[in-house]
């Protein structure tokens, strides 16, 4: 298969950047879309120009690094993470246009490597359940509902790779947020630090830059781990609860 | 303790700088010397159930007031690391911690699928730590330490409520208990498991415990910043250069103690389940500086991964083994058949691990089987492209469960395996081949989890673990949290509590030539003008580690890797071409960085395998095996761990053996019976 | 040990509710719910324009003498209209704020762009701005009469059939009752999600609710121009 690739450069934050063309060849349907930007890269060392810088790690769609919006959509046509994307799923000749996730609260720091920081801190304020190491009870000391067990892990599944924030036409991050208050709000475990939590996770989102939610679901079409809409509709009324709580 | 900081830093660098004029002599390094035998001195002795309660009784506290004054350095965000990070800021400890991911939360121990393993016997069916101790250190092919395997297995009980305790989602039946299973042929279900994603959860409740830390100012996190170096002040390791990945910048931070949770050197063979970054540098820097290397030829091979489909695969993905429970696996009966699966009739086919084992058949052990797959790779009846793939068919599970009761048991895996080789596995059989997966060598540590450098510690992968010749399935999440959570932050206060907290002057000729080590290092890397990619070369050491050094070794196949590997290092250092500069974000030059490194680790490695000349565990010498061609152990003469201590590159390592004694269980041929 | 404190005083909660999108996202949902609920009691008033001239005048007659004795005439009205315009107010200036969060959370779009959201989600803004706009005129029109042909007070019947009479009231009436529909349309969905109303097993029931009152609510408003124009109210 041969490519036109558009792909956005961009050396440093301060760099306005710019789409560039390049051209590849020998791609083969049974690579993945990061091998394909591999082989352009390698060609690129042998011609002496810098590669494209681009984040990945496990490239088995669970780490939550890799993540580029190609041709419009987060992680592209198929919905998992770029790295499980293949190149069957292009035509050949196709142009393809490669660009970072676009967010205030994401900066770009080069190339489609983008600063996801935000959501750490997001995490930091308020995702987690207070548990010094040693102090937990025998686990079977409190029994959990199947149901909540069930549905704490379907959030849980969060991989933080922030498709939602690039898809949402506001870059809000209350898909992911949700995601974790929902996750640890289920469980008997997170009870304590209820309403602190959302209250505390939501004032830190907001700081961080990221918009408001409009409802649009564009987060949950993206997300690779399929983390359901009724997750936004549930924080909201944990954080509704909480500040009638007075918490 | 011998090591600590032995040939004058300010020459290594040059040493590796005048590789680049030509070859070395390969052989001179099989031509080891045998130094003093180690002893692991902190062990304590008495009843193996009172060893680790000693051991904490007898450790030096630190008084809650004086924990904020002692700084330490943990490297790495994974299970481990992430853990022993969160723990030791709840203790009111100062953690600076590292790791070279954008977020803590990416680290490969959330790749991990299976699950994690806890002797608590909620099934009632004759689970306890004894029995978890037993099956690791039998697992292990007795080549791990009985000591460690046993306080691995008490602890183990406590992982799970600390985890539960956090939050993290693990599976639970209806009434609201935690549900079990068993796993790599234990005859108990002590597998404590979140569906396929037991890494992830586990590794998300750690990382947000590290992230309250965090927050709370008790740990200053550095993400996207990599370890480039120990620094090592009077035989002490007393902090770390590292590289802050975005803006290029090198610095020094220090510590009272450097813990190195940076996990294994799987990636040495540039094809393997490890994440793409994972690497093995701050361990090998470490081990240059002083930490001896232990059990480095100690590799585990996964039977069930997916293939490669062509040259510009990047990285292997691995699928449960509990594929093998219902799958067949077979290939033509005729060299280079390649006829589709369907077209090839029954007869013509050989459904080798049936014909040779015909007792355990499918199910035979990973490194049984893998070898299996390669030796009829070998034999030119390999499937797939390139062939090198076997083939696991589903067809008779279809027909005689029904699909499905196939799809209910697997049905995420295939669509797995469908997502990457757009071939339906309900149709079609699927193809696998081994994988190299986990590392049970690592930097040599004592009881205490201490390197042979004063203060520098490894947990989890990193260390030369508890794990033998051989891991069992979901206890490399036991272990990494085992280290993280209990193990480290009791003997970490023991050696602070001994070693006053005093400044190391930023301008102290240790601190300056390590630095300089450093920069000098990624100037030659980015001035070499070469004409060949880093990834270039670290394919073709892949390819020579996974062909001699793989999942069969023999003694001429790694004489000739030993004759190789130098030959290709001289040449990278020659022929590398890194764009870019060191300014900045610069991915090209991260990874030649860290081949340079695979480009000396792959040399101990062989060499290990060289001179462990028995087979067990994950290590296979094709001169000792059974008459009908099994793994034999030779324990009079290799029963101890080998631990390598650098003598610089190129140059004859020493050997240190660390004995082994067996009281409790005592060693026995594995069988299959 | 690093021991959990929480010292730093947090502000009133209605503060807290107005500094947080999801707060002001909620100011939103209720201001939409009031103004919705007044649609359709709008609605409903309307459609009594079939029923000729007395009917529809004796009703908003009526309107200005409900809860007699106890409030003094056109009260009620007075403290509707207040209301209301304190729905409006709130609902416009927390969309202003949130949007302009919104187009600041977004500062470099895509190149490579695709429409993937429904028109109605899209169009909230816009036809958020093209509904106040008309409410203005809709007031000058038919409550003030300042702008409207007849503009007799009292005669709302006649008013209405003397806007719609002309081909610019029926164009800026049929441009706006559409705009409503497509605002209620994600704007109810949208609500009930912010409420927290939102779940798997109701999503779709929500989103049905919401698209039979946009229809409901648009064709009962358009039945008046229609009217008018097809003679069947003269």
């Amino acid at each position: 298969m041969k490519l036109t690739l558009r792909i956005w450069r961009q050396s440093g934050p301060e760099d306005p950047g710019a789409l560039r063309t390049y051209e590849v060849d020998g791609i083969t349907p049974e690579m993945s879309f990061l091998e394909m930007l591999d082989t352009l890269n390698e060609e690129l060392i042998e011609r002496g120009e810098e590669p494209v810088a681009f984040d990945h790690d496990c490239r088995e769609g669970i780490c939550g690094a890799c993540g580029m919006v190609i041709n419009g959509e987060p992680h592209g046509p198929d919905r998992t993470t770029t790295c499980q994307l293949h190149m069957r799923h292009f035509e050949d000749g196709a142009t393809v246009d490669i660009e970072p996730w676009r967010a205030a609260a994401f900066p770009v720091v080069k190339d489609l490597v983008v600063d996801r920081s935000s959501f750490d801190r997001v995490i930091g304020s308020g995702g987690y359940i207070t548990a010094p190491t040693g102090s937990a009870p025998e686990a079977h000391a409190t029994p959990v509902p199947k149901a909540a067990a069930d549905a704490a892990f379907e959030h849980a599944e969060c991989i933080g790779c922030g498709a939602c924030v690039a898809a949402c036409p506001n870059g809000s991050a209350m898909l992911f947020t949700s995601a974790k208050v929902v996750h640890l709000n289920s469980l008997p475990q997170g009870a304590p630090e209820r309403e602190t939590r959302v209250l505390d996770m939501v004032e830190t989102m907001d700081a961080e830059g990221f918009g408001g939610c409009t409802n649009t679901g564009m987060c949950t079409t993206v997300c690779p781990k399929g983390i359901p809409l009724s997750s936004i509709s549930t924080m909201n009324r944990e954080y509704l609860r909480a500040l009638r709580k007075g918490a | 303790m011998s090591g600590g900081a032995r040939s004058g830093p300010h020459v290594r660098g040059r040493e590796t700088v005048t590789e680049t004029t030509g070859p070395e002599p390969g052989p001179g390094y099989a031509d080891y010397r045998i130094g003093d035998p180690l002893v692991d001195g902190k062990a304590p002795d008495g009843p193996i159930e009172e060893r680790w309660a000693r051991r904490r009784f007898e450790a030096k506290l630190v008084n809650p007031a004086n924990r904020r004054k002692h700084t330490v350095i943990v490297v790495g965000t994974g299970l481990a690391g992430g853990a022993a990070g969160a723990t030791l800021a709840e203790q009111g400890y100062r953690v600076v911690q590292f790791c070279y991911q954008d977020s803590p939360r990416r680290a490969h121990s959330i790749a991990a699928q299976g699950g994690i393993n806890a002797a608590k016997n909620y099934r009632n069916d004759g689970d306890s730590v004894r029995r978890l101790f037993y099956d690791t250190v039998k697992g292990g092919d007795f080549r791990a330490r009985e000591s460690n395997v046993h306080r691995l297995a008490e602890v183990s009980v406590e992982i799970i409520d600390q985890c539960v305790a956090q939050g993290v989602p693990f599976a639970r039946e209806y009434g609201g208990l935690l549900d079990t299973r068993s796993f790599g042929g234990v005859q108990v279900s002590r597998t404590f498991y979140a569906r396929g994603q037991t890494g992830q959860q586990l590794l998300l409740g750690a990382y947000q415990a590290l992230s309250r830390q965090i927050a709370a100012g008790n740990v200053e996190m550095r993400p996207r910043t990599e370890m480039l170096d120990l620094i090592v002040v009077d035989g002490r390791a007393r902090g770390i250069v590292a590289r802050d990945l975005v803006t290029g910048r090198i610095d020094t931070y220090f510590a009272d103690a450097v813990v190195l949770a940076t996990g294994g050197y799987g990636n040495v063979f540039y094809l393997s389940t490890n994440a793409k970054n994972s690497n093995a540098t701050a361990i090998w820097r470490a081990h240059r500086r002083g930490a001896y290397f232990a059990n480095p030829c100690f590799t585990q091979i996964h039977p069930t991964c997916i293939p490669r489909s062509g040259d510009h695969q990047s990285k292997l993905t691995l699928m449960s083994e509990s594929l093998r429970n219902d799958g067949r696996i077979w290939v033509p009966k005729e060299p280079g058949d390649t006829r589709a699966p369907a077209d090839i009739p029954e007869e013509e086919r050989d459904y080798y691990l049936e014909r040779i084992y015909p007792s355990f058949g499918n199910l035979v052990p990973r490194d049984i089987a893998s070898r299996a797959a390669k030796n009829v790779c070998d034999e030119g009846r390999g499937v797939g492209p390139g062939g090198q793939g076997v083939y696991l068919d589903f067809a008779d599970a279809i027909a005689r469960l029904g699909r499905d009761a196939v799809e209910a048991r697997y049905g995420n895996l295939f669509e797995m395996y469908q997502r990457i080789t757009d071939e339906d596995p309900y149709r079609v059989p699927m193809r696998i081949y081994p994988a190299i997966h986990y590392t049970m060598g690592g930097l040599w540590v004592d009881y205490d989890l201490a390197t042979t450098v004063p203060g520098l510690f490894a947990i989890g992968e990193a260390n030369f673990s508890d794990h033998g010749a051989n891991r069992l399935g979901a206890s490399a999440l036991m272990q990494g949290l085992a280290d993280g959570y209990f193990v480290l932050p009791a003997t970490l206060a023991d050696f602070l509590a001994r070693h006053p907290h005093d400044e190391v002057p930023a301008d102290h000729p240790a601190v300056t030539d390590t630095v300089a080590e450093v920069t000098d290092r990624l100037y030659l890397l980015l001035s070499n003008n070469g004409d060949r990619s880093p990834d270039s070369f670290h394919r073709e050491l892949g390819e020579l580690l996974w062909d001699e050094c793989g999942m069969a070794r023999s003694e001429t196949g790694l004489r000739k890797a030993l004759e190789r590997i130098p030959a290709l290092r001289a040449e990278f250092w020659r022929r590398v071409r890194v764009p870019g500069s060191g300014a900045s974000l610069n991915q090209s030059l991260e990874k030649a960085n860290r081949i340079a490194d695979y480009l000396e680790l792959a040399e101990l490695m062989c060499l290990d395998a060289l001179h462990r000349a028995e087979s067990c565990g994950g290590h296979f010498r094709e001169e000792s095996q059974t008459p009908d061609g099994e793994a034999a152990r030779r324990d009079e003469e290799f029963s101890y761990a080998a631990a390598w201590e650098f003598t610089g590159p190129g140059t004859p390592p020493v050997l240190h053996r660390e004995a082994l004694e067996f009281s409790y269980v005592h060693p026995t041929q594995r069988s299959y019976a | 040990m690093a021991l959990a404190t929480r010292t730093e005083r947090r502000p009133p909660t209605v503060v807290r509710l107005w500094r947080s999108t999801i707060g002001k996202k909620t100011v939103m949902a209720v201001s939409g719910a009031i103004m919705l609920l007044y649609l359709v009691f709008h609605m409903l008033g309307n459609l009594k324009v079939f029923f000729g001239p007395d009917e529809m005048n004796g009703y908003a007659h009526w309107l200005r003498t409900i809860g007699e004795p106890v409030l003094h005439h056109e009260w009620f009205l007075w403290l509707a209209r207040v209301g209301l315009l304190a729905a409006v107010l709130a609902h416009g200036v927390a969309a202003y704020q949130l949007s302009r969060r919104d187009l600041a959370a977004r500062p470099v779009g895509y190149r490579h762009r695709r429409a993937r959201t429904s028109y109605a989600t899209r169009t909230m803004r816009w036809g958020g701005v093209i509904l106040a706009l008309f409410v203005v005129w809709h007031i000058l029109d038919l409550t003030t009469g300042h702008v409207n042909p007849n503009g007799e007070s009292g005669r709302p019947y006649e008013n209405v059939v003397a806007t719609f009479n002309t081909w610019y009231g029926n164009t800026i009436y049929g441009v706006a009752m559409v705009a409503v529909g497509l605002h209620i349309r994600h704007g109810f969905f949208s609500a009930a999600q912010t409420l927290g109303a939102g779940s798997a097993a109701r999503d779709r029931a929500l989103r049905l609710t919401a698209n039979g009152l946009a229809l409901v609510l648009t064709l009962g408003f358009l039945a008046v121009p229609v009217g008018v124009m097809t003679g069947v109210v003269e």
